[in-house]
């Protein structure tokens, strides 16, 4: 039992990757390859399970961990190890994964192999982000979402996918060079790439020249997060990306991919630098709420459907950054529970997107209308998951956003209100934009043919819808892992805030 | 000094040379005995044994070190690094040559005899303490080069490139010659190990300051560091493409191991001004002038102009890591520089008609495994983590960064993100195109798929344990001090 223990997490990242590796001996057989995939992404999600069902909620600090010498010349470690808040996303990561497979049954019918194993190999980077607590090992997974990600989006993608390829590849990349500035910029002083270690380090005081640097290396690690995220002015890679991606690509973008901005923000930005983020929180929460607003009101003029979720990303996302920036326990809470639920419903959205995309090849919200009697459970589905997007209570829009208002009033009352006109704005763009696809009388005659679900994408929704109305319910399942992360985020920053207030 | 007759310790540890200058001759010798059809094989074969025997020779090498031949040459761990790096990356490039010839129907012969003793050059170079025959052995590689930069015979281009190399070349190394009779003049010795006493004791003559300046324009030339690179492109172009694999790689490793020996051990003085100067130019130039190349050999030569910036920067470094960086990064530029090049002799076909960016087009779908491959050597060129070209850029970054040359690593690493950016052109225009022109592509023969393997391999195990090489190469600095 103590062996499963330390193996577990690097078992659930490579077990993906290990799929990859057999799945290129595979003769080109397209069933037996998706088969396969979904196999593995099955047996992966079943394993990661372990890590909820396990986990000491009381206990704080990093579970599951593995500590061991990678590679001695710098000197790295292998270090993996989750906390509740990352443990949440590997399972949001494994819970994506085999949706994604399903949803690309059919729609992927060439290039097949390697379609699948760059998805698995993306799985396993996405998951590594996650679980690996040495910044160097860290930076490896980072990086390594890179490629697979922009060879999904240029390889499967429409019409201008190597323009949106290119662009992703190239503003991620750039930008987390500045990452690895001020993480080699770390290991020069402390000697170690270990997170602990460092965070121990800067907590004790024992970094030479810290001060003077720490507000270069806050901002180079929140610029490679602010990107991913992404953040009001770096957001204009995301529409072309998730306009042009295949379905999958959508839906682990947004599921998963911007969480790692999100999740950097959180245990880099906030876990090394609690100063330097208290100080510069002002700004960033601005950008935030920028973003939460434009975000939704380019949604709301979008005549095209995916571009239309993805800008409903980009405000979403908003409240996370807020919600992180707003150093109350409610706001961080709140921002991890928007990233998952953001997660399920967004993804659950492209889904639904890439179905409507499979029968009619396109995306423009004017060639539909009136499908709600052409296609009843396709339009449940779909009402569903819009409600769950907009924050209905009972949810799991809700309770995220909900947290992370009260954690911005907190703040500063007049972010929470700012933030709240988002909840509006949400509701308004997504509503609007099911009516015009699903009210009125069918305006094209093709729209009148149109196939309901099918099992198998039943299959793949069924899931999703399922998770957001737990989440919705049943908060505590999750709230109760990701709380004691989060305080214990924040309790330097507290300690500090009492400390400038002692004065 | 010692003047007895040289023992047979001497001979051992000149051993990986005189086994390529034996093998090489054997080639040379069986050359008109074997009929037509034979010789191909044949002589690839005897070639392929010679390599791998001066591997075996390197590694029964190892176990000698010290002095020989009166102090000309010294075996130690840096000396046994480049043998190996250099026998090794010979081994690959006769193993992809032997496709190339049958395609582009160039005689075996001499080709494969001129590498061998273009090995012999090589090899020597880095064991020589001894600017005369240090001297020597860059002749040796130097002519064998120029010769085989012309060796498609039918195309114009290819004489170009040889002339072009032969002259410029000669150049070089008339000032690299002229550095050394001055260093003899300011020092009184060509030894580099007295050199580096003088040097080092404090007072440096103004005589040394030129001849180091002179020796370096001649070595930086071989490097193709900018501002002696302009002949890089064209050479490149002309050349076959296993030649240009085999002469950016083992020859400049050589050069830089010469390189190495003379900043460091030799304490050559005004070092880092020099070096920061010329690996900031190298780096910039290199990449933006790759950015706008159509054909893909070009593109590829540039990019070796910025690498050869890249690995400049760790000779700006204190020795303590910059020695080891350097060889690291000349270790794992070989090892995807050769897998890069010996795809591209495949994809060029006959007399290397499809070299352009736009042939490249679609290669995804009509030669996935090849085109996989040389996306693995491009990401690593890229500095991709878990390719050996992620460590190579990031222990020569750190090295300057102990030395606290920020701004270099600053340059270095903006030229990275720019770099990026024309190899991503390669790999877009090999996944994401429809293929223009179905150009019907040649099965990969057993040969090319070997030395596929071996630079792959090569190129990740650099990439996930780079301790072991690194290690190795660190006990360069420890001999170096003593």
């Amino acid at each position: 039992m103590r062996a499963l223990e330390n193996a577990i997490l690097t078992l659930v990242t490579f077990v993906p990757l290990a799929g990859a590796l057999l799945l290129l001996f595979f003769p080109r057989r397209h069933r037996d390859i998706r088969v396969f995939a979904l196999v593995v992404t099955l047996f992966d999600f079943v394993v990661s399970l372990h890590l909820p069902v396990h986990f000491h909620r009381a206990q704080v600090g990093f579970q599951y961990e593995l500590d061991r010498l990678w590679i001695a010349n710098p000197n790295i470690h292998y270090h993996m190890g989750v906390d509740g808040v990352s443990m949440w996303l590997v399972v949001l990561t494994t819970f994506l994964t085999p949706l994604c497979v399903l949803i690309s049954w059919k729609s992927i019918d060439e290039r097949v192999k390697e379609f699948f194993v760059l998805l698995l190999i993306l799985e396993t980077a996405l998951i590594g982000v996650f679980t690996s607590l040495d910044l160097f090992l860290f930076y490896f997974f980072w990086e390594g979402t890179l490629i697979p990600m922009a060879l999904l989006i240029g390889m499967y993608g429409h019409g201008r996918r190597v323009y949106a390829a290119i662009k992703f590849f190239l503003y991620t990349m750039i930008a987390s060079v500045f990452m690895l500035a001020a993480i080699l910029w770390l290991y020069a002083k402390v000697g170690s790439f270990d997170f602990v270690t460092i965070q121990a380090a800067i907590r004790g005081g024992h970094v030479p020249n810290f001060a003077g640097a720490a507000i270069w290396l806050f901002l180079g690690f929140f610029l490679a997060f602010a990107v991913k995220v992404p953040l009001f002015p770096f957001h204009t890679w995301l529409p072309d990306a998730h306009v042009e991606a295949p379905t999958a690509g959508s839906v682990l973008l947004a599921g998963v991919l911007l969480k790692m901005g999100t999740y950097g923000m959180f245990r880099f930005n906030l876990g090394l630098f609690p100063e330097q983020a208290r100080a510069n929180a002002p700004w960033i929460a601005i950008l935030a709420l920028i973003g939460i607003v434009y975000g939704a009101l380019v949604a709301m003029v979008q005549p095209n459907l995916k571009k239309l979720i993805a800008y409903s990303s980009i405000s979403h996302l908003g409240f996370v950054v807020l919600g992180i920036f707003s150093f109350t326990t409610a706001g961080l809470d709140g921002a991890t529970f928007v990233m998952l639920a953001h997660g399920v419903s967004t993804g659950a959205l492209f889904m639904l997107a890439g179905i409507i995309y499979e029968r009619r090849h396109t995306y423009e919200i004017s060639d539909y209308g009136g499908l709600a009697s052409v296609m009843p459970r396709y339009a449940t589905f779909f009402l569903f998951v819009t409600l769950a997007s907009v924050g209905l209570p009972l949810l799991n829009g809700f309770v995220g956003e909900f947290l992370v208002l009260s954690g911005a009033f907190q703040a500063q009352p007049w972010w929470g209100i700012i933030g709240a006109t988002g909840v509006i704005w949400s509701a308004c763009y997504l509503l609007w934009m099911y009516q015009r696809v699903f009210f009125g009388k069918v305006k094209h005659d093709v729209n009148n043919t149109l196939p309901d679900l099918s099992g198998r994408e039943r299959a793949a929704l069924w899931p999703a819808a399922v998770a957001a109305l737990v989440m919705g319910v049943a908060p505590l399942i999750w709230l109760n892992a990701i709380d004691p992360a989060a305080q214990a985020t924040l309790s330097p920053v507290l300690a500090l805030a009492s400390k400038v207030a002692g004065r | 000094m010692n003047s007895t007759v040289p023992q047979l310790a001497d001979y051992i540890r000149i051993l990986p040379e005189l086994v390529l200058a034996v093998f090489g001759m054997i080639v040379m010798l069986l050359d008109p005995w074997l009929e037509q059809r034979g010789r191909q094989r044949g002589l690839g074969f005897i070639a392929l044994t010679g390599a791998a025997a001066a591997i075996a020779a390197t590694i029964f090498q190892a176990s000698y070190p010290g002095t020989a031949f009166y102090g000309m040459v010294q075996v130690d761990s840096f000396s046994i690094f480049f043998h190996f790096l250099v026998a090794a990356v010979t081994l690959v490039v006769i193993l992809c040559s032997y496709e190339y010839l049958a395609v582009q129907q160039i005689r075996a012969g001499e080709y494969y005899g001129l590498i061998l003793f273009g090995a012999v050059g090589m090899s020597l170079m880095s064991s020589a303490v001894e600017l005369v025959l240090i001297f020597i052995a860059l002749e040796i590689s130097s002519i064998s080069t120029y010769i085989l930069a012309g060796f498609r015979r039918r195309a114009a281009i290819s004489s170009e490139s040889s002339v072009k190399y032969f002259l410029l070349g000669s150049f070089a190394t008339a000032f690299f010659l002229y550095g050394v009779a001055l260093m003899f003049g300011a020092t009184g010795s060509t030894s580099i190990e007295k050199i580096g006493q003088v040097l080092s004791s404090g007072d440096i003559p103004l005589l040394a300051y030129a001849a180091i300046a002179l020796m370096f324009v001649g070595l930086g030339f071989k490097v193709a560091a900018a501002p002696f690179h302009i002949w890089t492109p064209d050479v490149y172009e002309g050349a076959p493409a296993p030649v240009v694999g085999f002469m950016s790689t083992a020859p400049k490793a050589a050069v830089f191991a010469v390189l190495l020996r003379i900043m460091f051990e030799a304490h050559a003085p005004g070092r880092i001004w020099l070096i920061w100067v010329v690996a900031a130019l190298s780096m910039t130039l290199g990449n933006l002038g790759a950015l706008v190349q159509d054909n893909v050999k070009r593109l590829l030569a540039y990019s070796s102009i910025a690498h050869a910036g890249y690995l400049l920067v760790a000779f700006a470094a204190l020795p303590g890591n910059g020695i080891p960086a350097a060889m690291f990064y000349a270790a794992s530029y070989a090892a995807m520089n050769v897998g890069a090049f010996a795809v591209v002799s495949h994809f060029g076909s006959a007399g290397e008609r499809y070299v352009t960016l736009e042939d490249y087009a679609g290669l995804g779908r009509r030669s996935p495994v090849l085109a996989a491959t040389l996306t693995i050597f491009l990401l690593s060129l890229i500095g991709i983590p878990i390719t050996g070209g992620f460590f190579a850029k990031f222990y020569v970054f750190s090295a300057a960064l102990q030395a606290n040359l920020v701004g270099l690593v600053i340059i270095g690493v903006i030229n990275s993100a720019v770099g990026a950016y024309y190899y991503l052109r390669v790999i877009v225009m090999m996944y994401m195109r429809a293929p223009k022109v179905a150009v019907p592509l040649s099965p990969v023969s057993l040969g090319l798929r070997t030395a596929l393997a071996i630079s792959i391999v090569a190129t990740i195990y650099l990439g996930v344990l780079p301790g072991r090489i690194l290690d190795y190469a660190g006990l360069t600095v420890a001999q170096w001090r003593q």
